[in-house]
Order: structure tokens, then C-alpha cells, then sequence
């Protein structure tokens, strides 16, 4: 399974809830797969999915799923001590790790190779790793949504990529339907 | 009321209740005068790209955020002050501390102080220079306006606004 695998299944899991994701194709074959008020689509910034949904999750109590990359948490790897001292039980972190750099022709990432992104989420006191394999990232997701307990989940897959078309909605407009679907 | 305390104060009157800090020497007081007030929720970041990041969240989730951190900051956060804050049009008080300027002990400091100004005045960012203590009058105004267009805005406290260094 390639992540636009994962986002598919996962799709009708996470659509009630409030998904921020990340840079390049995540979003894009997000937009794709299932465009929603409740999505908001990083143009920009690589790396800050985590911090952009721990923000999110801190500030209101609905439900946030920050869908994050292996290459995006090594560019923030500051993230996972402040994910882990600041708990907000309604947010959940899962990070696609498909050991690649996807949007920019998958160059492989360190976490592909000796790099253990749930050991180092776990050595910075995170208290909710989950490792799975990609076959079983709905049920982990499932399972952290009724668990109301921070969690982080780091779902191995294969590197690959399918053709989507860029985003082209005004970032002012994601932004402004986004903090509609937050409030409604 | 002393400076920091008033710093906290004009930001809680201002309803900012979430505020991200990477420590600078010049900023100890205000930073500990955030952290002990019931107002803010205070989260310390490791770097200041990812608690503007952190701060995007928050504006999000309804609260108003500000950052405290260091002029080299600048050089470490172009990127996501154009691509997240000013690209998706959000409002960020930035507080800080302008070092490298009269009064600085370490040599390395006046080399970003010296580019700071031209690349706050590049990105377009509106920008305030806090040199004497009585400056910090303009604070709320500032914080009123930084909410009113959404955008980021630098407030620049030198050492002689900190009573040194």
C-alpha cells in the first residue's frame, strides 16, 4: 500500500473530524479523494502539520488529526517534545511513513533506514506510539479516536506516488472554510 | 506596574490567551511574567518556525496568539511567515527582542541586528521599535491593529528599552 491507499480508506473515518495536511501530495490526493470544509490543506511550510494541528487541538476540544509525513516530522523534529509536554487528548498525529521524500521524487528519508520515528516520538515522552503496518492504519486510527487519549501513530508503507492535479483554492479561502467548519 | 507585567497585561486585554516563547536573555521577565499568568496558556517552543506554526493552529481554534523570541529568529522564519502566516492571511504579534544594538555585550548579535530591519521591511511586515521605556505605550494600539488586518507585526525591544542587556 502507497500512502494514496491509506488516504482512501481512511477517508470516511476521518471526514466528520478536523484534518490538517500536510505539504504536497498528502494534501493534494486529500482534496482529491475527499474534499471537505474540515480539511485544511497545507500550500506551504513543510514540516508544521504536527505543530499546526497541536495548536488546533489545544485551542478547542473538537477532534484533530494533524496527517503528517516522515520527511515533514524529520524537517520539525522539535515538534515531538512539545507534542509530548503539551497533551491535548483530542489530537492525534498520524505520520505516513513511506522512508521517502514523496512530493519531490522520493528521495529516501533516514526514517526508511535506521531511524525509528516511534522510538524517538516515545524518547521525547510521548505516551500513545502506535507502529502499524499500513494494512491497519484505519482500525489504529479508529482506535485513537475512542481512546480520547493523545495519540501518536506511525504507519509504515510503501513509497509511490499517483498523479493528482496542484490545489488551486485561494489559501485565504481554505483558511476562512476551515475556521467556518472549527466553529460550526 | 513593571514592564513586563505590563507587556502581559495590555496582551491579556487584548484577549491573546495562547502565547509560544523561544527564550532570549532580554526576554526572561516577560516570559516568566506569561508563564505565571492564568490568562495565556504558555507553550514554550523549540524553535520559532514551529511556534508560529503552533500559533496558526491556535487563531484557528478561535484564540488569539502572539510569540516571543529573538531578532535571529528572523533569519530562521522567513519561510513560514510567508508561506503560513501572511500566505493564509493570519494575524501574529511578534515581541522581540532586537539584540546586537547599544548596549550589546556579544559581538555575533549585531550581525543579525543588522539585517533585521531590511528583512522585516522585504517581507512587508509592519514593524515597531521599542527603544524607550515609554514606548510600550503604543503596545496595545499595536496589538489592536496587528488584529485588525490579519497580518504578522514585528514589535523590536532593543537594550535600552530592557534597561540593558
Amino acid at each position: 500500500m502507497i500512502r494514496s491507499d491509506i488516504l482512501k480508506e481512511l477517508a470516511p473515518t476521518i471526514a466528520e473530524h478536523l484534518v490538517v495536511c500536510n505539504i504536497g501530495l498528502p494534501s493534494q490526493e486529500l482534496h482529491l479523494i475527499d474534499d471537505r470544509a474540515t480539511n485544511f490543506y497545507m500550500l506551504g511550510t513543510m514540516g508544521l502539520a504536527s505543530s499546526i494541528g497541536l495548536g488546533l487541538a489545544l485551542a478547542q476540544d473538537k477532534k484533530v488529526i494533524s496527517i503528517d509525513g516522515d520527511g515533514s516530522v524529520l524537517t520539525n523534529f522539535g515538534t515531538l517534545p512539545t507534542i509530548a509536554n503539551n497533551v491535548a487528548d483530542n489530537f492525534i498525529l498520524l505520520i505516513i511513513d513511506n522512508g521517502s521524500y514523496g512530493s519531490t521524487g522520493d528521495q529516501p528519508t533516514y526514517a526508511g533506514r535506521k531511524t525509528s520515528l516511534a522510538a524517538v516520538a516515545e524518547a521525547c515522552g510521548c505516551e500513545n506510539v502506535v507502529e502499524c503496518r499500513a494494512e491497519d492504519t484505519v482500525q489504529a486510527v479508529k482506535d485513537a479516536i475512542a481512546s480520547d487519549k493523545m495519540t501518536i501513530i506511525v504507519s509504515k508503507c510503501e513509497s509511490g506516488n499517483i498523479k493528482v492535479p496542484v490545489i488551486t483554492m485561494d489559501p485565504v479561502t481554505i483558511r476562512d472554510r476551515f475556521m467556518g467548519a472549527v466553529k460550526a | 506596574m513593571d514592564i513586563n507585567a505590563r507587556i502581559v497585561s495590555d496582551m491579556v486585554a487584548n484577549d491573546i490567551s495562547f502565547v509560544t516563547t523561544v527564550p532570549c536573555k532580554q526576554l526572561a521577565g516577560v516570559i516568566d511574567a506569561v508563564d505565571a499568568s492564568p490568562d495565556i496558556y504558555h507553550i514554550p517552543s523549540n524553535k520559532e518556525d514551529e511556534g508560529m506554526g503552533l500559533c496558526a493552529g491556535a487563531f484557528m481554534g478561535g484564540k488569539r496568539p502572539a510569540i516571543i523570541m529573538q531578532n535571529t529568529a528572523i533569519g530562521v522564519t522567513i519561510n513560514t511567515l510567508v508561506t503560513l502566516t501572511q500566505f493564509y492571511r493570519m494575524p501574529l504579534p511578534m515581541l522581540i527582542s532586537y539584540r546586537g544594538e547599544l548596549g550589546e555585550p556579544v559581538a555575533c548579535q549585531v550581525e543579525m541586528a543588522v539585517h533585521t530591519k531590511a528583512l522585516l521591511a522585504q517581507l512587508n511586515i509592519p514593524t515597531y521599535h521599542f527603544h524607550r521605556e515609554e514606548d510600550v505605550e503604543e503596545l496595545d494600539k499595536i496589538l489592536k491593529y496587528t488584529f485588525m488586518c490579519n497580518k504578522p507585526v514585528a514589535i523590536l525591544t532593543d537594550a535600552s528599552f530592557w534597561k540593558g542587556y
